[in-house]
């Protein structure tokens, strides 16, 4: 088993027909399963043609009634990609993948309080995030499939480049991964830190978690809490920014200190106090997590 | 004039303009302001009877004398939430109205131009039981300005770190920082990574550097460039995970940007991922004097002793 995805989920990407969407379909679908996953895009001006034989339909409804799509991949560009995520909750989808980078705050903050108000049961990962995935059955997403192994050990984390780290580092030291998930560098966003280990927590195929996160924000904290009441397997972790001075955002939007709250010092020692081993090294991810193992 | 806050850093900002304003009769300095809260997802006031002082220190000292509301977007603050407010801060009856409709346009505001912050500090109360916004802050969310030309107008780049925006042209997230090793990175997280390695050898990083994605030989050139022209560094360290990108396009824009911009400084190298024996033998080849780093942590340790050795 794995937690969101599996060899099983048939996707449907949104944005399929441009340079980024198309690139990324092509890498996705070489990997694993990919052939059997990738069932669907849709571009409301281009229905009725294909990608590489992946029909395009018009809207998110279309393709899931015609394809059974449950899961949807969103490439839109930023103005009309909240716009796009909706698409994919109205159509009930189980989960909607959102890479998108840049999404105003606001189209997020409109989208969630729709979302709730609505009681909508699709499951939004992003935006801004590189993707999930389960080695050796399906890649939704950015990440480069080839540094990932099949194994027992999930990665959830809020930065692209860090989590390859992350796996990286274990792949090298032969610990291979369930799954893989980035839940993106936004700070209005879909699944949490805590959403993602309680998926781990209930998964059986997964022994063990290392928990990513960065300045800004208390999304570690609380799901530092959570682990302490709750997670029955070792969790380690990792926080970037030690070194980002106060009020200046570090790249991601969500990765800023403000008014003292939010630093990495901070969250290193709730996440320690909760029993989470944490390593100051990045280079050193793998290495406690192999140590947790024992 | 060099004005010095805690905003500003410690070098201060060079006054360029000033406003006059009326004098005010003051009875009270009150404090309102916006954000957009994480945990909620929604748009949260905040507002409290001790302006005009540090609202963080209010916030760690006495929180119960900071009153929140967290705004339903699709109503926007309703009359009883900025009625109940205003009167939670101190303002006396008669002057409810106004304050009310005061906070309620400040979301108005907030929401209309896309703001990631919008503050009212102080507010005051005269004798009179007027209110008036004495002094604001406004910033606003970087990736809804492409709806805004009118605030993209607004931008001063006088105010802002000429290294910072040398390289927004080159669409690289760059931020300035007091140490001495340059470091250019992949991906936002990497790069803090990369910069609290350094830290942890016991170096000081001079900059946040994520060239993205899509690097190309252009723009790997830009940022050496960009690194280089702080005179603080003493030594570059380049940390690459090729995922989508490839460690020979980097290699080969690296090799490119070292002869251009004449390297004179050390350069260390840390290169994983697609086509890395391809990448680190174009390094190898270039006959240039690269420091490889077998993995981060070792990167990050010779990048601080090649800058202590230039030191001795």
């Amino acid at each position: 088993m794995s937690i969101l995805i599996n060899k099983n989920t048939k996707v449907v990407t949104q944005g399929i027909t441009g340079k980024t969407g198309q690139f990324h379909t092509q890498t996705s679908r070489a990997y694993a399963n990919g052939k059997n996953c990738y069932v669907a895009g849709v571009n409301p001006k281009k229905a009725g043609e294909n990608f590489e034989g992946i029909p395009i339909f018009a809207t998110v409804k279309d393709a899931k009634s015609k394809t059974g799509v449950n899961v949807s991949v969103i490439y839109v560009p930023p103005p009309f990609a909240a716009a796009a995520i909706w698409e994919a909750v109205e159509a009930d989808l189980d989960l909607a993948i959102c890479i998108t980078e840049g999404i105003p705050v606001r189209d997020m903050v409109h989208l969630r309080e729709r979302m709730r108000k609505e009681k909508r049961r699709t499951l939004v990962l992003g935006p801004n995030c590189p993707g999930v995935i389960t080695p050796d059955e399906i890649k939704i997403g950015i990440m480069p499939g080839h540094i990932h192994l099949k194994g027992r050990v999930g990665v959830v984390s809020r930065s692209g480049t860090l989590t390859y780290e992350a796996v990286g580092q274990l792949t090298e030291l032969g610990i291979g991964q369930s799954t893989a998930v980035g839940i993106g560098g936004d700070p209005v966003n879909g699944l949490k830190h805590i959403d993602v280990l309680k998926m781990f927590n209930d998964d059986p195929d997964t022994d063990a978690v290392i928990m990513i996160g960065e300045i800004g924000g208390s999304d570690e904290e609380t799901a530092a809490q959570w682990v302490k009441a709750n997670m029955k397997k070792p969790v380690v972790g990792f926080i970037a920014g030690v070194t980002a001075p106060p009020g200046k955002r570090m790249g991601h939007a969500g990765a800023i200190i403000s008014g003292g709250k939010g630093t990495a010092q901070e969250k290193l020692a709730v996440m320690e106090s909760c029993g989470i081993k944490v390593t100051k090294n990045p280079a050193e991810m793998g290495k406690l997590l192999k140590s947790a193992l024992k | 004039m060099q004005l010095v806050t805690h905003q500003t850093g410690p070098g201060g900002q060079k006054v360029r303009r000033l406003l006059i304003e009326e004098g005010a009769d003051i009875r009270n300095e009150l404090y309102v302001g916006m954000v957009v809260d994480r945990v909620t997802q929604r748009a949260c006031l905040m507002a409290s009877s001790e302006g005009g002082m540090d609202i963080e220190e209010v916030a760690a000292h006495t929180p119960e004398k900071i009153h929140k509301v967290f705004i339903d977007p699709a109503t926007g603050l309703k009359d009883a939430e900025a009625s109940d407010v205003a009167k939670k801060i101190g303002i006396p009856d008669k002057a409810v109205p106004e304050a009310a409709k005061l906070l309620q346009n400040l979301y108005k505001c907030f929401d209309e131009t896309d703001a990631s912050l919008a503050e009212i500090n102080p507010l005051i109360l005269t004798n009179q039981d007027k209110v008036i916004a004495l002094d604001s802050k406004l910033n606003f969310d970087d990736n809804a300005l492409f709806r805004h030309p009118d605030i993209v107008a607004m931008r001063d780049l006088d105010e802002e770190d000429p290294l910072e925006i040398e390289a927004s042209k080159y669409d690289l997230s760059y931020i300035s920082l007091d140490g001495s090793i340059g470091c250019m990175v992949n991906g936002a997280g990497l790069a803090m990574a990369t910069m609290d390695t350094i830290k942890l050898f016991g170096g000081e990083p001079a900059n946040f550097l994520d060239v993205g994605g899509g690097a190309t030989a252009e723009k790997v050139t830009a940022a050496f460039k960009i690194m280089l022209s702080n005179p603080k560094v003493k030594c570059i360290l380049v940390n690459i995970f090729g995922g989508i990108m490839k460690c020979d396009t980097i290699a080969a824009g690296v090799v490119t940007a070292a002869r251009e911009v004449k390297l004179s400084v050390p350069l260390v190298v840390r290169m994983k991922g697609t086509n890395e024996d391809l990448g680190k033998k174009i390094l190898a080849d270039s006959g240039l004097p690269i420091i490889s780093g077998a993995n981060m942590g070792d990167a990050g340790q010779k990048a601080v002793a090649a800058v202590k050795g230039g030191k001795s």
